[in-house]
């Protein structure tokens, strides 16, 4: 095979329809007798409490989705960088040695004010 | 003919997959009465009473999916019904398509053809494993949310927090890997690891980058979402977690995620640190045994060999993982966000920094 992209294609589409009969399986096997108790949000017995559209949750996962920003680039610039890491010899791995340092120094600081810590 | 080739390799990708998966519903189940002595599947027997135990075959690779395709499809009133509906095909597409890039063997050598035991021959697979894995949270926080249920929010909110931190510390065990071997070709990789260290011991990963496997294994099992990580769909808190509103095949596309997500960590753990589809001393000429003793085995057999090499080292770090569910207890929220980030990602930037180092003072460095 000259090139693997059409490999993959052929692959993506394979496995795309296999997903897609499975998934509507039991839409074409099974029963659709929908009442009005089945077709309600389960909480567990309780009558549901409403919509979710626009409800609090804590602000802790949206500062953990920032922070897997900033050290997910670090990681995906290592990448390149550990492929041609042995012709970039010493001068390499100071320069990335630095990128790594300044991130290095972010960690830190967002240990130390604790912005990793549950509670 | 060679678009055939592909087609077919694609085929047994994902058949593999798919058999792999179904397995490991088998071993999950059987295992798990094993470890809680209990008796487990046992109803439907396909042996009538031939074998003494019930292996409960029937029961989990037949009767199981059965059942779930046979189940009613809700969809509740107020969920979101596109979004409803993409969220398990979002789940398990990006992971089927991953066993693509796995080498499950050498070469086949049919005649003159030569055929690469590799699904697509990709040279940046790892890089692609790793970008479809990261994909995979896009079906959980999708399900949450279009579901429009409490439960299922808080549970998708979780699972992508916990699945986001840990791929760093995926992300940063994988790139000492790469430092050690220089490529992002896991077909490259996987040979790579056929050599001998001083002639004795076969040149595996986990010899080279024994805390990058650890690091690997941890974040990987916390990726795919199973106890002790399995948070985001604690039955004793958030009824089912992302998936509660789901029911029939959709629900179990969720499932299956799970036990893809298991059967891709240890396709990498085996590809990365164990040899892929090596057998210690086995050439594609025969054995070569340290002594100097050679034992010719012809072709074919050999590519057989390898493939089933690859199958059991799978199913042994698979085990592993069900073992370690079976075993540990669900860790508390706040500590799993402190393994993943205190622990993981500060361990594996001192792994790649020692790696790096060492692999320049041993080797020597050329001038581009």
């Amino acid at each position: 095979m000259t090139n693997p992209y059409i490999a993959l294609l052929i692959s993506f589409v394979l496995c795309a329809l296999v997903a897609a009969i499975m998934m509507s399986a039991s839409w074409i096997l099974g029963p659709k007798r929908a009442s009005k108790a089945k077709l309600e949000i389960f909480e567990t017995g309780n009558p549901p409490l409403g919509s979710i559209r626009g409800i609090r949750f804590p602000v802790k996962f949206y500062l953990v989705a920032i922070l897997f920003v900033v050290f997910d680039v670090e990681v995906v610039f290592m990448y390149p960088w550990a492929v041609v890491f042995r012709r970039l010899g010493w001068m390499g791995l100071a320069e990335m040695g630095a990128f790594v340092a300044v991130l290095g120094v972010g960690l830190a600081y967002v240990w130390r004010v604790g912005a990793l810590e549950w509670e | 003919m060679e678009l055939l080739i592909a087609f077919v390799k694609a085929l047994v990708a994902l058949l593999i997959i798919l058999q792999v998966t179904v397995l490991l519903l088998w071993i999950e189940r059987k295992g798990s009465a094993l470890i809680q002595d209990r008796v487990g599947a046992n109803r439907a027997n396909i042996f009538g009473g031939l074998l003494p135990f019930n292996l409960g075959i029937v029961n989990t690779l037949m009767a199981d999916p059965l059942k779930l395709f046979h189940k009613e499809d809700i969809v509740p009133k107020d969920a979101d019904r596109f979004l409803h509906w993409l969220a398990p095909f979002a789940a398990v597409l990006p992971l089927f398509v991953t066993f693509a890039v796995v080498p499950f063997g050498d070469v086949l050598v049919i005649g003159d053809t030569v055929i690469n035991l590799q699904a697509a021959e990709l040279e940046v697979g790892l890089l692609f494993i790793l970008g479809m894995v990261s994909l995979g949270v896009y079906g959980v926080i999708i399900g949450g949310w279009a579901s429009n249920s409490r439960y299922a929010f808080l549970g998708g909110v979780r699972g992508s927090a916990q699945m986001i931190s840990y791929e760093i510390g995926l992300g940063l065990a994988l790139v000492s890997v790469v430092l050690t071997y220089g490529t992002l070709d896991l077909q490259a990789i996987a040979r790579a690891q056929g050599e001998l260290m001083w002639g004795v011991i076969p040149a595996w990963g986990v010899f080279y980058q024994p805390l990058a496997l650890v690091l690997f294994f941890i974040a990987g099992m916390a990726e795919s979402k199973r106890a002790p990580f399995d948070l985001p769909e604690a039955e004793s808190e958030l009824v089912a977690g992302f998936y509660t509103e789901y029911s029939g095949s959709k629900q179990s596309m969720f499932m299956m995620s799970d036990f893809i997500e298991i059967a891709i960590v240890a396709a990498l753990v085996t590809t990365l640190f164990f040899g892929g589809w090596q057998v210690p001393y086995l050439y594609r000429d025969g054995f070569h045994l340290p002594g100097g003793l050679f034992l010719a085995v012809p072709s074919l057999l050999v590519t057989l060999l390898q493939v089933l090499a690859f199958l059991v080292k799978l199913f042994i770090f698979c085990w592993l993982q069900i073992l370690v569910r079976w075993t540990f207890p669900r860790m508390r929220y706040d500590h799993l966000m402190m393994l993943g980030w205190k622990r993981l990602l500060p361990l594996g930037l001192a792994n790649v920094a020692v790696s790096a180092v060492l692999v320049l003072a041993l080797e020597g460095w050329t001038v581009a």
